[in-house]
């Protein structure tokens, strides 16, 4: 393989790393603070596939872009709301059963509303924009996204380690009832938690669609239990090892397609989480694992 | 007894699901003063303060404080309006700082916590010499020292204490009670659950003994001590 191949591979490689990594941090967070695998995560971010598709229909991208990004953190808060919240105090089962179900209501309710044919995801002219550095070539939005994935990385880090908001997500992940014997409002913090994961996640599905170019019901599924195995093997409820996760299974799987090995990409990510699983079940950077008192 | 009311619980009554746990307790806690609450094992003396705290439901009866009703509000109305709990095992956030857990216990705050920092260091050197410390790898009597400094960020007018001195060794439990006379010295009232029944009480202006979800009895510290109930129930002394 020549020189510059290998690099147009590794730019591809670590831009998928990128976008997976940014919905690997919802998975995490939301494990971090209620010690639930939010199996809805990947739906979000199917929706805001579609929530952008729609709102580039009737107006410019620059504005298409906030307001989006408003609806998934509403989409992601409201689930929290309505779907986990009434179960605070019930088996952990429980509560995970209804991720499952709100899951499944998110991509037949796409399904039924959007039917199950992809739809084009719309081209952001600047994310486009192709750019040439000798004989390698890649579109904007390629370069981008491991940047931006760094950079709000290090905005989340800060604000978790150095926000009074941050603080009290790290002692609500730890202990509710002395949490709310602090005076913090841990239904808040729950959602602040659950808009920022949702934040990511619409970051994710931009730059996950803008190069996959379609989207459709079923978008969210595949690419949300990567991410999920993502967070597995960075260490649940580690930040840094979502990312980091992220990263590896995207650089891994684009090497194998670049292997010739494309019809196993998939196979390599769930062999990964059953590999971890046997040998490092805390993953690469996860806390030993004590049950929540 | 006093006439400046604190805080007035009137036939109190919470439940677990099926269980009674508090089965109508009525006590009152003067302005300024030490009360302490004594009892066996599963008395129910935790779920009342933590009920208090807003943090369990009460099924029935009134919580008053300085003439509010506390009944049907949130834990962080109840800390606004200066009532922290120091809660049973201490529960300092292990993986936060030492520091961290002394301005989360501020968090209802906003005002600078500088004083406030100086006032704990002063009650606690060894909080200062460990500031940047996780809690977790503090010691238990360290752990205790912080979970009381926390609570005294909030700027408390009633201060709550479940078994401060569990675990401690003597020394330790001495300083703990030092620190509580101390405190109450300062102007802030004290609501005490021990098992140490002995020190307590020496300390306490009153006292409550509580058995199984009921008041059983009520004195002054000195009473209590003398009693030959007392002596043989929590004292560990025979009668002769
Ligand atoms: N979360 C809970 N769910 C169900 N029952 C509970 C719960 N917490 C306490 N109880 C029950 O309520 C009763 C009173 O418990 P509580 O913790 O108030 O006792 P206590 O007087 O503080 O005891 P100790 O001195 O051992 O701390 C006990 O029978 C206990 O089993
Ligand atoms: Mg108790």
């Amino acid at each position: 393989m020549s020189g510059i191949t290998l690099l147009q591979h590794g730019l591809t490689g670590i831009s998928l790393g990128g976008a997976y990594a940014l919905i690997a941090i919802g998975y995490t967070m939301v494990y971090g603070i209620l010690r639930l695998i939010n199996f809805a995560h990947g739906d979000i971010f199917m929706m805001a596939g579609y929530f952008m598709i729609f709102a580039v229909a009737s107006m410019p991208w620059y504005l298409a872009i906030p307001l989006v990004m408003f609806l998934t953190v509403l989409l992601g808060v409201t689930i929290e709301r309505v779907a986990y919240k009434p179960l605070r105090s019930a088996p952990r089962m429980s509560i995970m059963i209804s991720a499952i179900g709100v899951s499944y209501l998110l991509q037949n309710l796409a399904t039924y509303l959007f039917t199950a044919l992809p739809r084009g995801y719309p081209e952001i002219p600047f994310l486009k924009k192709s750019f040439h550095v000798g004989e390698l070539s890649a579109s904007l939005v390629t370069l981008i996204t491991p940047f931006l994935t760094i950079l709000l990385t290090f905005l989340l880090m800060s604000l978790i380690n150095h926000t009074k908001l941050g603080m009290a997500m790290r002692a609500v992940s730890k202990d509710y009832e002395t949490s709310q014997l602090m005076g913090i409002k841990i239904n808040r913090v729950i959602s602040a938690t659950f808009a920022i994961g949702s934040l990511l996640a619409f970051v994710g599905s931009v730059l996950y669609f803008t190069d996959r170019m379609t989207v459709f019901p079923f978008s969210g599924t595949l690419p949300g239990l990567k991410c999920f195995v993502a967070a597995v093997l960075g260490g649940i409820g580690s930040i840094p090892g979502a990312v980091i996760g992220g990263f590896i299974l995207g650089i891994g799987e684009t090497a194998l397609v670049a292997l010739g090995y494309s019809t196993f990409s998939d196979a390599f990510t769930f062999a990964i989480l059953i590999v971890m699983l046997l040998f490092r079940p805390t993953g690469l950077f996860g806390e030993k694992v004590t049950d929540k008192v | 007894m006093n006439n400046d009311r604190c805080l007035t619980l009137t036939d109190l009554q919470v439940d677990y699901g099926g269980i009674h746990a508090v089965k109508g307790i009525s006590i009152e806690v003067p302005r300024g003063k030490i009360v302490t609450l004594i009892g066996s094992n599963g008395a129910g003396k935790s779920t009342t303060l933590r009920t208090i705290a807003g943090v369990v439901k009460a099924s029935a009866g009134s919580i008053e404080f300085e003439g509010t009703q506390l009944i049907g509000k949130n834990p962080d109305d109840i800390v606004s309006m200066g009532i922290t709990l120091v809660p049973e095992g201490r529960r300092v956030f292990a993986n936060l700082t030492v520091l961290e857990n002394l301005k989360i216990g501020a968090y209802i705050h906003s005002h600078k916590l500088d004083d406030d920092l100086e006032r704990i260091y002063g009650l606690f050197p060894r909080l200062k010499e460990r500031d940047w410390q996780l809690a977790g790898t503090l010691s238990g009597g360290e752990q205790q020292m912080l979970a009381v400094g926390r609570a005294l960020m909030s700027r408390p007018k009633l201060l709550m204490m479940d078994e401060p001195s569990l675990g401690l060794a003597p020394l330790i439990v001495k300083d703990i009670f030092d620190i509580i006379r101390t405190i109450n010295k300062e102007g802030i009232t004290v609501l005490l659950i021990e098992q140490n029944a002995n020190h307590a009480l020496k300390i306490a202006d009153w006292a409550y003994v509580m058995e199984t979800g009921t008041i059983t009895m009520q004195g002054s510290g000195e009473e209590l001590l003398a009693k030959d109930s007392i002596k043989e129930a929590y004292l560990g002394k025979k009668k002769q």
